[in-house]
């Protein structure tokens, strides 16, 4: 590169620019601190933990251990993460497999009053969560749903549905008209554009989509809690039953809390390529 | 063999009153490569997407052969399009991408090969078949959009502006090839561009349209010769045909010289034919030593083989630009005082914009 081509920064907008970066800097440190603490507070004895601030200890894997023994009797490591994995994966297979023939009506073939459709799917997201436990408990109570896995796989697909056909809705409307419309004359059937253009093309929006819904779906905490509090639960109430009311439990519940993070942070870290350029391609615009 | 024949087809696209397509009456025969050109809006693409079946019928018929193809799903009307933008589908190689649509017939898989292979041939393009669209150029990829077409042998191929997307020389030189495979193939070809020299160059005929209606359907040669009406005179020819609003008045005159009209035809000019406006082709317009219309040199332009002299007249008391294309050697500079004669062809046109008449004038 030319020295004609470097940006020449003076004066002031270089001082900007410093200071900018700097804060981004102090910015990130300060929302990734309690992560830090967490994870250090995790490989410390109880009284470590609970002590004043400490840097200097002796790392254990002794919490690690505790948390994932059953103790409590409540419900178990292997229990709550295996609750957790079938329903997210379920509920996150099902959003895929309804939203995407839904977002192809509203982008590669606009039903009448498409955007009216659109709207309909997001106001669903209107209604606080709080305002609807209620009705949804007594259905569940009803249809014997509580304190099962299927209450929260049909809750967790209709919570992510709407923000899945929004996003894949965009995805597929950047895939250029004429492939759609030269495959339509290549001969390629409806399921032969979607199989060999539509899904290919717009892989890294698909699996962008399924990150963001595996990541809420693992995360959300009020409705198990509310419709499975014992048995069928998931990993964050799990992560609260290391809450003891007698004796020290934060070195405890660190652990527990960075076992509850590991899956989401790795399958962020595997798809973050991906997901940076699916977001990035269409669903914040 | 294989006609196509629209039939009173008409388009209006949701939301607007005009037609896009408007009654739209063309036969194009076996093997004839016709060309649909018209300004942006004049309904060219819509044309051709009806007959791809890319967009529906809100009157007409369209007859790929003798079947009615106006309710046929695109995929069974037995046609290949080449897009403006080559379409090709990214995520698959060269040999995919011309393969695909034989695949999707359900051709065993090494007649697909050894067909794509022949066309690959044919286009130049083997050594490129396992690459992947973004890895190619932009005569290359219009070359395998081409490809893509050709080897699913249909009855007619639908060409939307493909080589709008290649630089000035590359296009002159594909124009070419594209006339001689076509040629070679004897397929019936519908061919849309804007570019009326690439129409004139391409078509056995030319279909001009403009704001959904046609206006003329003819062999190049009679488009520019005999344009049917202002529109046709005036998009058909680089530069542009002369044209001048003369009025009515007998005789009549382009500044202060008088027009006289010849041979076939000329009786047919000021039978009160109302606002007439002339028309005459830059070389029918001549800078002459003792020419009786005065004009004033605004830019020469020397493209060696020929000399466009661009000049103004007085006319009806305003300046008006004409054209003349003079042979090389040219002498005279902007600025200059010279005098035109029309020698040539002149064509006549009434106030609705319709021909009365092509013949020769001369002024005096």
């Amino acid at each position: 590169m030319s020295n004609a081509d470097v940006p020449v920064v003076v004066g002031e907008r270089k001082w900007v620019n410093h200071a900018l970066g700097f804060a981004a800097w102090v910015t990130g440190l300060i929302f990734f601190f309690p992560v830090f603490w967490m994870v250090l507070n995790s490989f410390k004895t109880e009284q470590d933990a609970n002590t004043a601030p400490k840097i200097n200890f002796t790392p254990t894997l002794d919490r690690y251990d505790d948390v994932t023994k059953s103790a409590s009797g409540l419900l178990s490591f292997g229990e709550a993460f295996t609750n957790s994995a079938v329903i997210v994966l379920i509920s996150t297979l099902i959003v895929l497999t309804l939203a995407i023939p839904a977002a192809y009506a509203l982008a590669i073939r606009p039903v009448h009053k498409w955007r009216d459709v659109l709207f309909f799917f997001i106001s669903t997201k209107f209604l606080p969560v709080v305002a609807s436990i209620l009705p949804i408990w007594i259905l569940a109570k009803n249809l014997n749903l509580l304190n099962s896995r299927n209450a929260l796989i049909i809750l967790y697909t209709g919570i992510n549905l709407p923000l899945a056909i929004w996003m894949l809705r965009s995805f597929f409307s950047e895939i250029p008209r004429e492939l759609i419309e030269a495959a339509e004359i290549d001969g390629a059937s409806l399921k032969g554009q979607l199989t060999s253009i539509i899904l290919p093309m717009a892989a890294p929006g698909i699996a962008a989509t399924a990150l963001l819904c595996v990541i809420f779906a693992w995360n959300e905490f009020f409705y198990a809690v509310q419709l499975n509090p014992v048995k069928g639960s998931t990993v964050p109430i799990w992560v609260t039953t290391n809450i003891s009311t007698r004796g020290d439990f934060l070195a405890k519940l660190s652990a527990a809390s960075v076992l509850a993070c590991i899956p989401v942070v790795l399958a962020g870290w595997i798809a973050q390529k991906r997901m940076i350029r699916g977001l990035a391609m269409g669903a914040i615009k | 063999m294989t006609v196509v024949k629209y039939d009173e087809a008409t388009r209006t696209y949701e939301g607007t009153d005009v037609a896009a397509v408007d009654s739209l009456n063309l036969d194009i025969g076996d093997g004839e490569l016709l060309v649909l050109v018209g300004p942006s809006g004049s309904g060219k693409s819509t044309a051709l997407r009806m007959l791809a079946g890319l967009e529906p019928l809100d009157g007409g018929t369209i007859y790929i052969g003798d079947r009615d193809v106006s309710n046929v799903r695109p995929r069974d009307r037995d046609i290949a399009m080449v897009f403006q933008n080559y379409a090709l589908y990214p995520q698959l190689s060269v040999a995919e991408n011309m393969g695909f649509a034989l695949k999707q017939q359900g051709v065993p898989k090494e007649e697909r090969i050894s067909r794509v292979r022949e066309t690959a041939r044919i286009l130049d393009l083997t050594p490129y078949l396992d690459r992947k669209p973004k890895h190619l150029s932009g005569g290359q990829r219009q070359r395998v959009a081409m490809g893509r077409a050709i080897v699913r042998q249909p009855a007619v191929y639908l060409m939307d502006e493909p080589l709008s997307n290649l630089d000035a020389k590359l296009r002159v030189q594909t124009r070419t090839e594209v006339v001689e495979l076509q040629n070679r193939l004897g397929v019936t070809t519908v061919y849309v561009t804007h570019d009326q020299v690439e129409a004139m160059t391409m078509g056995d005929r030319v279909a001009v349209l403009k704001d959904g209606v046609l206006q003329q359907v003819d062999a190049p040669g009679t488009l520019y010769h005999e344009p049917e009406n202002l529109f046709v005179a005036g998009f058909i020819g680089s530069p542009a045909m002369n044209l001048v609003d003369v009025g009515d008045a007998s005789p009549l005159k382009i500044g202060d010289s008088s027009l006289t009209f010849h041979g076939p035809g000329a009786s047919a000019v000021g039978n009160g034919a109302g606002r007439i406006t002339v028309g005459f082709r830059p070389e029918a317009l001549r800078v002459v030593n003792d020419g009786p219309l005065e004009a004033h040199i605004r830019t020469v332009e020397d493209l060696g083989p020929e000399v466009y002299v661009h000049v103004a007249i007085d006319h009806q008391s305003e300046s008006l630009p004409l054209v003349s294309k003079m042979p090389p050697p040219f002498e005279g500079n902007p600025g200059d005082s010279v005098r035109l004669q029309i020698i040539g062809a002149t064509h006549v046109f009434r106030g609705d914009g319709s021909r009365v008449a092509s013949t020769t004038a001369n002024l005096s």
